[in-house]
């Protein structure tokens, strides 16, 4: 897509503000709607774009495939070892109350926030892993047929 | 006024799949899934699940319409027609159809108060998520603290998704490429 001048800009310009919207519906998913597996997939659609527009290589210096792939496995273990953590605190499994015995309230927060943390990673690194695979392969249709 | 807008959007959804049937050209057909999507987003928003709609607009119309445009550029652009008319998928599909409505007739009518899922569940979610939880957004406190387990299994499905779409994806590319380098 070199010779598309203003895909380029605009792309360059919303990217940004793509991760920041991600980030935001990660850590605010509490109060407003949205969560670990929207934030993901927005944190993914950044890096999909602007591979589409400036082709596979550039984003894969940006996201190398090694750390993706370690990523996908990196939140289900986050996700896994919090409720491992509970269980050594001697509770339920994912019974986040445990954290912090005084105020149960409290502990519910950091297990949600970290809990959401590792599903917002998982999906994210999913989606890119998915679109790497796909795009990497020599597409049958050229650029003039579509 | 509500109902207006609930009985367009079910319209504009009918109209986008017959739509969807009658194309040959794929490019078209993977656009309009993406609308539909969007189309069943806005449904969900009318019915105030706001992050169910969240997520279909970013999955649905967002992260799959990117990856069928990607399947279409591995395989082909225009659907094949069919070689001959047989009858025996469309009498499936009228015979599971007509189950199917059969047994919504058993179901409680749309919002209704007294039907099991408002009555006990979802009020003790509600009632007791301020002080259990004290997470303004219910729908996060079920999710990632009542259900918790069902998260964990859908975050190691999403994973299984992944490591599936790499083996048979993936490494084959990478197996070809060694085959290249040992017959050079």
């Amino acid at each position: 897509m070199r010779h598309h001048l203003l895909l380029r800009v605009i792309t360059k310009l919303l990217v940004g503000p793509i991760l920041l919207f991600a980030l935001y519906v990660q850590f605010h998913g509490d109060y407003s709607p949205g969560g670990g597996f929207q934030a993901g997939v927005i944190f993914a659609v950044a890096f999909i774009l602007f591979g589409i527009v400036f082709g596979l290589a550039k984003v894969k210096q940006v996201f190398p495939p090694w750390l993706v792939h370690k990523l996908a496995a990196l939140g289900v273990l986050i996700y896994a070892g919090t409720g491992v953590y509970s269980l050594m605190l001697g509770s339920t499994y994912l019974n986040y109350s445990a954290f912090t015995p005084a105020h149960p309230e409290h502990g519910q927060h950091w297990g949600i926030l970290v809990v959401e943390l590792g599903v917002g990673v998982t999906v994210a690194a999913v989606m890119v892993a998915i679109y790497y695979a796909f795009a990497a392969r020599p597409p049958v249709i050229h650029d003039e047929e579509w | 006024m509500e109902l207006f807008i609930i009985l367009t959007l079910f319209f504009m959804l009918v109209v986008t799949a017959i739509a969807i049937l009658m194309m040959r050209h794929l490019f078209a057909v993977v656009m309009l899934s993406g609308v539909f999507s969007l189309l069943s987003a806005l449904l969900f928003v009318t019915l105030d699940a706001v992050d169910v709609a969240f997520t279909e607009a970013a999955v649905g119309a967002g992260i799959s319409t990117v990856l069928m445009l990607g399947t279409m550029a591995l395989t082909s652009r225009n659907e094949k027609m069919p070689r001959d008319f047989s009858p025996i998928p469309l009498l499936v599909v009228i015979a599971t159809g007509s189950v199917l409505i059969y047994g919504t007739l058993d179901m409680p009518i749309f919002g209704s108060p007294t039907s099991p899922a408002l009555s006990h569940l979802a009020t003790a979610y509600l009632t007791q998520s301020p002080h259990d939880i004290g997470v303004p957004n219910v729908v996060t406190a079920i999710l990632a603290s009542y259900r918790g387990y069902d998260t964990l299994g859908e975050t190691v499905v999403v994973f299984t998704a992944c490591v599936g779409v790499l083996i048979l994806i993936g490494g084959l590319a990478r197996r070809r490429r060694k085959d290249e380098e040992g017959t050079n």
